[in-house]
């Protein structure tokens, strides 16, 4: 491919076709809609389908339906559009679903503010739906980890029968860079585990709590069952308290055991430092710019960024947080991750937010005053 | 295809039908079943989906596929599921709760043409609830949430998907005699097809209303509503008149890759700011600009804001350029700031008065700035573009700078132009290019 100078839905969409999305359907809103309008015209030329629908709710369910019938389906929205999402994220998670949802964030709370950036989803992402079930949620920072995460997270979606968030925001999606997309490392496509045809289908059997089970699509071979409602393994409508724990266990299960391999991040450690700055997201990217200037200072400081917000990366921040006196966490919203630092802090180490939720990016110099780095 | 020759499609393996005695679904569900002996499918190529509600209680008891989602979204799965397999046939079993809860997917469903069969089994109430009123409920109705009679009006499901564009729509009663031959002909209809099924809800309904089979047929008749086939047409499917219209070849324009091969002369990132209004092309302008930027070897961001209305108000985009990576998008002290309207002006006056003396302010000679800092040049950017062409303003103000500061060539700016924009835009801003280096060396 080469340079290009393209911006965070271009590279969304790019590395979803990369990972071989098939089946989109959005509804229209600022400053997710080019995703839907570049899905429009890229994925029919490979065959696919993308289409809009006439809202967030049926857009989600479009692509529940899609993926059940064995097509890699994705859906994009902001803030608003998650709220519409909820009920079938549940459906998702309990029907074990393989989806992806793209949260290009906006300033929130409701309408808020179309045009401009926020990253105020991060904990909604978490506690999205009825039942508190683990899910993924991966945060780029730039436009390239835009087109990384996406493929990523459509291979997690199908490797674990989940959905998974794809957190990027107004400041990533409509921000164009420079990239070479040829450049960037990608794992193999991954498929979901299917059936062996004439089978007698289970469409929830394991097991281990942790195993994938395998998918029948509708359509193939043998006749599948998917539900709403608590279920046994073969999806069968189940009231049976014993087989209920069974199933949440499971869904916790797959992720839960799973954490190592699903999470993503960069760390820049510097040996005798005693500050940490910790960073997802665009302001991550101010971060940067916040460690260059305090080494060039003669500070040390170290850095982790996260990629993969949920499930959270406990060992790699425990690990991170050894011989830290104080960790600062820049965030463009109230202070939501911080509130997975201040858990897994040992006692002793101050946990400072850099906060600020009005539409405008947190500056380098903003994180160094306001944490008190310098 | 299979020999195997289906005598039915039901089971009762998980024991009989769970309906209360004299419910209309179980009638409803073995003219279904009649339905399908009929047709012959195979099992698997059947997709019944279920909303919620009693009548979402019928599909464990088919030897089908079956999809059981949320309230009132059954049409929304079954639209994904044909939709990425248009070889399954996809039924719908709903109740007029599902018509409320759903109302937009049914109205929707019918306009877009999806080849779905939907089965609405509609007795006037919420029956797995407690008997609440619902979109169909018949005005002066006792149900639990009206129970002194209901004050609203009942829904005629027919007439608002046929005026929603449904090519295939029935009612009639759970009692007739043809309805497993109405129901084969909705299946066998290539486009989104619907039954209003009525009937008698013998736990709620039926008691409240003193209603009864013999009710319901004057229930029916003095409703006004239509009966029998009220919509019959061959408006292709929405699957099959989308392969006809959907792009096909080649990955567009835009995606042509970008090989850097000349000089610039930046040893450290630079910011510019160019503040203008909507409808000045502000955002493809800056675009162009740092295409030309990496045409000359450098990296670059742009990072725009905007109202959300189009075509009034402000436009800014910010400009990154540097020959390493950039980490920070946003400009914390531009070096160079370009204000060329009234509405670019408005908006960035607070940063225009606290920039620094290092910063470059250059603005269109027809604008009053406030009191900076900045080392500040007046041009006519304005009363250039129309010599010109309006919409060129922002390339010519550019093309001033790089006149300026030759921070890459006017000669890169001059190929991103003809290799991105094309037709009269890349012919005028060819012209631009030109006419902001003069002004320049005029000023």
């Amino acid at each position: 491919m080469g340079l290009e100078f393209i911006d965070g839905n271009q590279a969304i969409v790019r590395g979803a076709i990369a990972a071989g999305c098939c089946f989109f359907a959005g509804y229209p809103i600022t400053p997710a809609s080019t995703i839907l309008q570049y899905m429009l015209d890229q994925l029919p030329r490979s065959g696919g389908v993308a289409l809009q629908a006439e809202d967030e709710i049926a857009a989600i369910g479009f692509c529940i339906g899609a993926s059940m019938a064995g097509r890699k389906a994705m859906t994009a929205t902001s803030g608003p559009g998650i709220s519409l999402y909820s009920e079938n994220i549940g459906l998702a998670t309990i029907g074990e679903t393989p989806l992806v949802i793209v949260d290009v964030q906006r300033q929130g709370p409701a309408t808020g503010s179309a045009t401009k950036g926020a990253e105020g989803d991060i904990q909604f992402s978490r506690w999205v739906t009825s039942g508190g079930l683990p899910v993924i949620a991966l945060s780029p920072a730039t436009v390239a980890e835009a087109y990384e995460l996406t493929y990523r997270a459509f291979n997690f979606a199908e490797q674990f029968r989940v959905p998974v968030f794809l957190l990027s925001s107004k400041e990533i999606s409509l921000t164009r860079e420079t990239v070479d997309l040829d450049e960037v490392n990608l794992p193999g496509v991954l498929e979901r585990p299917r059936m062996e045809e004439g089978e007698i289908y289970q469409p929830h059997a394991f097991d281990r709590p942790e195993q994938i089970p395998a998918l029948s699509d509708f359509g193939a071979a043998q006749v599948t069952r998917y539900t709403t409602s608590t279920h046994d393994k073969s999806g069968y409508l189940t009231t049976d308290p014993a087989v209920i724990q069974e199933m949440i266990d499971h869904y916790a299960a797959k992720i839960e055991t799973a954490v190592d391999e699903i999470c993503l991040y960069s760390e820049d450690l510097q040996t005798g430092a005693d500050q940490l700055l910790l960073s997802y997201g665009v302001t991550s990217r101010a971060a940067s710019v916040a460690v260059d200037h305090m080494r060039s200072a003669g500070k040390k400081v170290s850095s982790l960024v996260l990629q993969t917000l949920y499930p959270v990366p406990e060992q790699v921040i425990r690990g991170a947080l050894a011989g830290i006196s104080k960790v600062v966490v820049p965030e463009m919203n109230m202070g939501q991750y911080r509130l997975e630092i201040d858990r897994l802090a040992p006692d002793g180490v101050e946990v400072v937010g850099v906060n600020k939720m009005d539409t405008t990016l947190i500056s380098p110099t903003e994180i160094l005053n306001q944490g008190d780095l310098l | 295809m299979s020999d195997t020759v289906y005598r039915t499609y039901m089971t009762d393996e998980l024991g009989p039908l769970p309906f209360c005695p004299g419910c209309g679904h179980e009638r409803l569900l073995k003219e279904l079943n009649r339905a399908l002996i009929q047709l012959q499918p195979d099992p698997s190529s059947v997709v019944i989906v279920s909303d919620i509600g009693c009548i979402g209680l019928a599909d464990r008891y088919f030897i089908t596929n079956a999809f059981h989602g949320l309230h009132g979204r059954s049409l929304t799965y079954a639209t994904g599921l044909k939709l990425a397999r248009p070889e399954l046939t996809v039924i719908v079993l709903m109740g007029d709760g599902g018509c409320g809860i759903g109302g937009t997917h049914l109205l929707n469903a019918a306009r877009r043409n999806v080849d779905i069969t939907l089965i609405i089994a509609n007795n006037f109430n919420y029956g797995m609830t407690g008997g609440q009123h619902s979109v169909t409920t018949p005005s002066e109705g006792v149900t639990s949430t009206t129970p002194s009679g209901n004050i609203e009006t009942a829904m005629d499901l027919c007439a608002i998907t046929i005026g929603a564009g449904a090519g295939w729509a029935y009612r009639g009663l759970g009692y007739d005699n043809d309805l497993a031959e109405r129901m084969v002909e909705a299946i066998n209809h290539a486009g989104f097809a619907m039954l209003d099924i009525w009937e008698l809800c013998t736990a709620y309904y039926m008691p409240r209303n003193d209603l009864n089979k013999r009710a319901l047929y004057e229930m029916i008749e003095s409703s006004g509503m239509k009966v029998g086939l009220l919509a019959s047409s061959d408006r292709p499917s929405f699957e099959v008149a989308y392969r006809g219209r959907a792009p096909t070849g080649s990955a567009p324009k835009e995606l042509i890759s970008i090989d850097p091969d000349l000089p610039h002369s930046l040893n450290s990132q630079t910011g510019i700011v160019i503040a203008g209004s909507a409808g000045q092309k502000i955002r493809s302008t800056a675009t162009v600009f740092a295409l030309a930027a990496i045409l000359s070897g450098l990296k670059a961001t742009q990072k725009d804001d905007y109202p959300i209305t189009i075509m009034t108000g402000h436009s800014l985009a910010e400009i990154n350029l540097s020959p390493n990576a950039i980490q920070y998008t946003a400009i914390e002290s531009p070096d160079y700031f370009l204000v060329i309207s009234e509405d670019g002006l408005k908006k960035t006056t607070p940063w225009i008065r606290g920039l620094p003396a290092t910063c470059q302010l250059i603005v269109d000679s027809e604008l009053s700035i406030p009191a900076t800092q900045a080392n500040v040049q007046k041009l006519p950017f304005a009363s250039a573009a129309r010599e010109i062409g309006r919409l060129s303003i922002g390339i010519i103000a550019l093309a001033s700078l790089l006149a300026k500061t030759g921070v890459f060539s006017i000669e890169a700016l001059q190929q991103a132009i003809s290799k991105y924009q094309s037709g009269q835009v890349a012919a005028t801003n060819i012209q631009a290019v030109t006419k902001g280096e003069q002004l320049y060396q005029a000023g």
